[in-house]
């Protein structure tokens, strides 16, 4: 058996299977086909609906992969085949040339300087040149530069070698060949994402012909500070910023002539965004997005679209563009569109965005074809949506867009769960000790402190506001720093390098980063620090993005003042800064579940099949939630043998322990030592990590005479009726009425409920297949079938079902008249209201979050968002965690979704609380507190002020001491202590103080 | 002359007001530069020797923000700030000194627009009342 696990993909899905993977004591090699990791994620300028810039995220990521001691980068590199069986596969890895010795190269760059060819630069879209030679982008991992053998001067004549002669470490290998290896591991996870859709393939817009239509991807670079214009948006043909953009949606997506059926999934929020993000850049801009439905239906979605729509003036027009015209004078584009009212309008605009969709790429097909998966006749990974992260071979899984289109969260969360999939297989790892290989500390008792400052440009997100240069020359000045210098991207792996050198070169003993928030990037830096043998804690960081360039972008001279002071307070905190050492702490290997629904028991079962014991608690008396309403999904898979088979796997895994009826009473403790309370049986359980599954609740309309007429029901009674003794009497039917977004996307709830547009679809189908004779009405506002879904959308429409879309000024008008129940609805194609009198009126009703999450937040210290919804610790790249260690979340508690996505997210809440449960020992948190007994006088102030319970009082010696191992590190008792004998490591009295000063 | 430029020293918690004024960066929302924000845990650790320390060093206003009652992430730090900070106030009143030159606020991680605009609205009552009188004495 092979305890290795193999990623095919390195875009962010495979980076964080992989590091998922690698944290649970697997090694794992990570197959990428191009000469970087970062996928796609690498080339976006800003992530919605946080707007996060997008390499900021990402980058720290990339780090973490490339120097993972339990990951293999194998890059430029593609499987060609895999034969054996689950846990002893055999693959054969086709590594091509790069005509650069991986292991000789630095990094320096000087080839890429040197080379006299220069080609169009693939990651900029074409829209900037680069050289034959060069590293992809600079936060590019590894950061080796390839070879482009078909453009090079020396393989196509014979002469030139520029780059080898300047190559100092003679890294370059013109003769290097290709080279197959042959890997053995446990399991495989497909991670090889998607394409863009190629817009030339609709010519009537125009791309490739007219020079002012470009693609969203090529948009998205333009809109980059590192991209070809560094960020000023300008228009292709003359350089100009343009005044009037058009951007169109569901180009090849949501057709099937040139394009594809199904959704695409991101583009409806990436316009958004891109709206916004240009509004930033150009205030003057006016943008307008043609669209069909806005497909909001993710967490913040719909607020996003109103901030584009209200502050950024983005105009939303529900229409089809029809043709484009291109001035041949000014390259102004004519366009002429036809509105849902059927109006058809002409405009000129400056610029055209096509929305292009995502589709399967030729080189997942082919790794899918190499490794014999299936797929669908569209060419995505074919799943079971009670198993969306396994394929149809056992022990290969997926994750990310391979397997549809999706976003970088659902992405994520895919890859926790395919990685803890890949990991159950493998069954119990030797719990091994994560080690990693740092070299021996610095002793820095009685050496003065020698202070390396960087200050980050950070792109131009800091540098086009903060005159960087001169930071750095003032900062050099300043006593102690001993090196001061700015870096283009200091997160950037080669970054990194400079930092060690600097370290070695100039024996600095404490470094001060002046760049971005430390709530991110202070880990990565400390690894660093660590690597140079510099103690973690002998570093500070300054924050002149977030808080200085961003919000002072109006006034560079005196943001560059404040980048100046924010950085000297760092560098004074610095220079009084202690050493620091962690404790380490035991791991309790048992996992509390709240809630037994679906996300829950899957969370449960993959727990326990790695061999940790599993508490899971219900409230109710069955296990199953919402599950055991849901009788099929949309695909048609009866859900009832699955809820059966998961209920007595559950009952029957010796390793679950079942609390049936059950609350929680009170939880304390911490990652890995918890401790909760739970009523009944009123006794405590020890625990290392907490899993919130406690699941969401359909809303129970007040609108619509709903629960004033027997005729008036929900979407769940619905199905109810429809898988249950009631259906003869639906078939008597003659009318049907759907309303959707009831309870959703209104003022009280301003979320999309995500899962009700394609429920209304499959009981709408559901009905017209038991009888065809109906005529069946939904009304709606979007319909957002994303996705794959979207083929439901259009069988219904082909069934006859007829969709008539409402506005939320306008809400349909139900009320009793002589004929029954009446619903009035202005339809805006016919500019008619229409008065249909169904026989059965059926409330899309959203879903709305647990009323216990409140409570459960409190015991638990993690937030909610503003509807009540658990807030993961970063929207984008860490779905399933918390700012607090050691608790995850899952399913409905943290927005709605549907089954396969709670599936997916459940196993990667597994996933990622495997990470913490396969250590024997985590460290703790080395900015404790800590007594000077010689100050003590023992008056027990501190212990009164610890909710911790971490100080007592020595009777003996007659004072404080403090548990290291429960200290938060608040420095309550800090400031409360009169004597000033307590301090807080990291924080201490001192270092404020002297930072004071320097302010 | 040119305009008297306040300037504030904000101790902010690490897991609310500071992250909501990292969402105010993120959100590109523009406030005066008048600020300068030292990160702390919590602010339950916010000695009030911090507080005079700022305000003897020539800081105009001391701006302490943390996480909204109910929400501290060490459960009771900020009743702990806000009673601290209460008799801070209140003893330099005695002293005949303006209290309002410290504002203790409570700003969530979500509240980017409100530490932007708590930042702007401080610095324009600052200036409505001038310099710092402290600063002055030193000066003799």
């Amino acid at each position: 058996m092979h305890k290795k696990a193999m990623v095919i993909g390195g875009g962010i899905a495979g980076i964080q299977a992989a590091l998922d993977l690698g944290e649970m004591g697997v090694e794992t090699y990570l197959v990428e086909k191009g000469p970087s990791v970062g996928g796609r994620m690498a080339q976006l300028d800003k992530t919605f609906p946080t707007n996060d810039c997008a390499m900021c995220i990402l980058s720290p990521k990339l780090v973490e992969v490339g120097s993972h001691p339990y990951v293999t980068i194998v890059s430029n590199a593609e499987v060609l085949s895999l034969e054996g069986s689950p846990c002893n596969f055999r693959v054969k890895v086709l590594k091509k040339p790069r005509y650069v010795d991986e292991d000789k190269c630095t990094g320096c760059g000087i080839c890429m300087s040197k080379c006299p060819i220069k080609i169009p630069d693939p990651y900029n879209k074409g829209l900037s040149q680069t050289k034959c030679i060069r590293i992809p982008f600079p936060q590019a991992v590894p950061a080796i530069p390839i070879m482009d053998k078909e453009t090079c001067r020396y393989h196509l004549t014979g002469k030139c070698r520029v780059c080898e002669k300047f190559c100092e470490v003679k890294a370059i290998d013109f003769e290097q060949k290709e080279q197959v290896l042959e890997l053995e591991v446990g399991s495989v996870i497909l991670a090889c994402g998607s394409q863009e859709f190629n817009a030339s393939l609709k010519n009537e817009y125009g791309y490739k012909l007219f020079p002012n239509v470009v693609t969203s991807i090529e948009f998205e670079r333009i809109l980059s500070a590192s991209g070809p214009t560094s960020g000023h948006v300008v228009r292709p043909s003359d350089g100009k910023e343009p005044k009037r953009i058009a951007i169109l949606q569901c180009v090849g997506s949501r057709e099937t002539q040139a394009g594809n059926e199904h959704c695409s999934a991101i583009c409806c929020m990436q316009a958004a965004k891109d709206a916004i993000i240009t509004q930033e850049h150009l205030p003057e801009v006016q943008t307008a997005i043609f669209y069909m439905d806005v497909r909001a239906y993710g967490k913040g979605f719909d607020r996003f679209v109103d901030m584009a729509k209200e502050q950024h003036k983005t105009r939303f027009i529900c229409g089809r563009i029809a043709s484009v015209e291109s001035n041949p004078h000014t390259d102004t584009l004519l366009i002429q569109y036809i509105t849902q009212e059927g109006i058809i309008n002409r405009e000129e605009f400056d610029l055209l965005v096509l929305s292009v969709g995502l589709e399967p790429s030729e080189s997942s097909m082919d790794a899918a074809r190499r490794l014999v998966v299936f797929m669908d006749t569209r060419g995505f990974l074919e799943t079971n949506t009670f198993r969306p992260v396994n394929t149809t071979r056992p022990g290969v899984f997926s994750c990310g867009s391979i397997s549809g289109p999706k976003d970088i969260p659902e992405s994520v969360m895919e890859a926790s769960g395919a990685a803890s999939a890949a990991a159950a297989l493998l069954g119990e790892l030797q719990s091994k000790e994560i080690r990693f290989e740092y070299p021996q500390e610095l002793d820095i008792r009685g050496i003065p402190p020698r202070v390396g400052v960087f200050i980050c440009r950070c792109g131009i997100n800091i540098a086009s506001t903060v005159d960087v240069p001169q930071v750095v020359e003032y900062v050099s000045r300043l006593p102690g720093v001993k090196h001061a210098q700015e870096l283009l991207f200091a997160c950037a792996q080669d970054s990194q390098k400079i930092i060690k050198a600097a370290i070695e070169e100039k024996g600095l003993n404490r470094i001060v980063v002046s760049a971005c928030t430390p709530r991110t990037h202070e880990p990565m830096f400390q690894k660093t620090l660590k690597e140079s043998g510099v103690n973690p804690y002998l570093f500070e960081f300054a924050n002149i993005r977030e808080q200085c360039s961003w919000v002072h972008q109006k006034e560079p001279e005196k943001a560059t003042e404040k980048a100046k002071d924010l950085t000297r307070n760092s560098i004074v905190k610095v220079v009084f800064a202690e050493p620091l050492y962690k404790e380490t702490l035991d791991v309790k290997k048992e996992a509390l579940i709240i809630g037994g629904g679906l996300a829950g028991m899957t969370a449960a079962l993959d727990l326990a099949e790695q061999n940790f014991q599993v508490h899971l608690v219900e409230k109710e008396k069955e296990l199953g939630g919402n599950l055991r309403h849901v009788h099929t999904t949309l695909k048609g898979e009866e859900s009832a043998p699955i809820l059966k088979a998961l209920d007595e796997e559950v009952n029957k895994n010796p390793r679950i322990k079942l609390y049936m009826n059950a609350r929680i009473r009170e939880i304390s403790g911490y990652i890995g030592n918890f401790k909760t309370v739970l009523d009944p049986p009123l006794s405590e359980i020890e625990h290392g990590v907490v899993i919130i599954a406690s699941g969401g609740e359909e809303y129970q309309p007040k609108e619509y005479l709903y629960g004033e007429d027997d005729r008036v029901v929900t979407q769940r009674e619905l199905e109810d009726m429809l898988n249950g003794s009631d259906k003869s009497k639906l078939s008597s039917l003659a009318t049907v009425v759907m309303i959707q977004c009831v309870g959703s996307r209104d003022d009280e709830r301003t979320y999309c409920s995500r899962v009700c547009c394609s429920n209304a679809i499959k009981n709408a189908i559901k009905l017209k297949e038991l009888n065809p004779r109906p005529a069946v009405y939904v009304l709606f506002r979007d319909i957002r079938t994303y996705g794959l879904k979207e083929s439901f959308y259009r069988s219904a429409r082909e069934k006859g079902i007829i969709f008539i879309r409402y506005d939320k000024e306008e809400k349909p008008d139900v009320h009793k008249n002589s004929n029954g129940l009446a619903v009035d609805v202005r339809d805006k194609i016919l500019n008619k209201t229409l008065a249909i009198n169904p026989d059965l009126l059926v409330l899309s009703a959203g879903i709305i979050p647990n009323p216990e999450n409140k409570l459960l937040s409190q015991f638990l210290k993690v937030p909610l968002d503003p509807d009540g919804f658990f807030l993961e610790a970063h929207v984008k790249l860490r779905p399933v965690d918390f700012a607090t260690d050691g608790v995850f979340v899952c399913g409905l508690a943290h927005y709605p979704k549907d089954i396969g996505e709670t599936i997916a997210q459940a196993r990667a809440a597994a996933g990622r609380a495997a990470t913490v449960l396969s250590k024997d020992t985590i460290e703790a948190e080395g900015k404790v507190s800590y007594i000077r007994e010689e100050r003590c006088n023992g008056c027990g102030a501190c212990v009164e002020v610890c909710v911790y319970n971490a100080i007592e009082l020595d009777t003996e010696k007659r004072i404080a001491t403090i548990n290291e191992a429960l200290c938060k590190g608040c420095g309550a008792c800090a400031a409360t202590c009169l004597a000033s004998a307590i301090d807080l490591k990291g924080f201490r009295n001192e270092q404020i103080l002297e930072a004071l000063e320097a302010i | 002359m040119q305009e008297f430029e306040p300037r504030i020293v904000a101790f902010l918690c690490n897991w609310c007001t500071y992250t909501g004024a990292d969402l105010a960066g993120t959100s590109r929302l523009q406030y005066p530069p008048n600020i300068r924000i030292v990160r702390l845990m919590c602010t339950g650790a916010v000695d009030t020797i911090y507080v005079l320390k700022a305000l003897i060093e020539g800081a105009d206003g001391v701006l302490i923000g943390g996480c909204h009652p109910g929400d501290c992430h060490y459960q009771t730090g900020n009743y702990k700030a806000r009673r601290r900070i209460t008799i801070l106030k209140k003893i330099l009143n005695r002293f005949g000194y303006d209290e309002d030159r410290i504002w203790l606020r409570w700003i969530s991680a979500s509240e980017g627009k409100l530490f932007a605009d708590t930042t702007a609205q401080m610095v324009e009552e600052l200036k409505d009342k001038g310099p710092n009188p402290i600063k002055q004495l030193w000066m003799v």
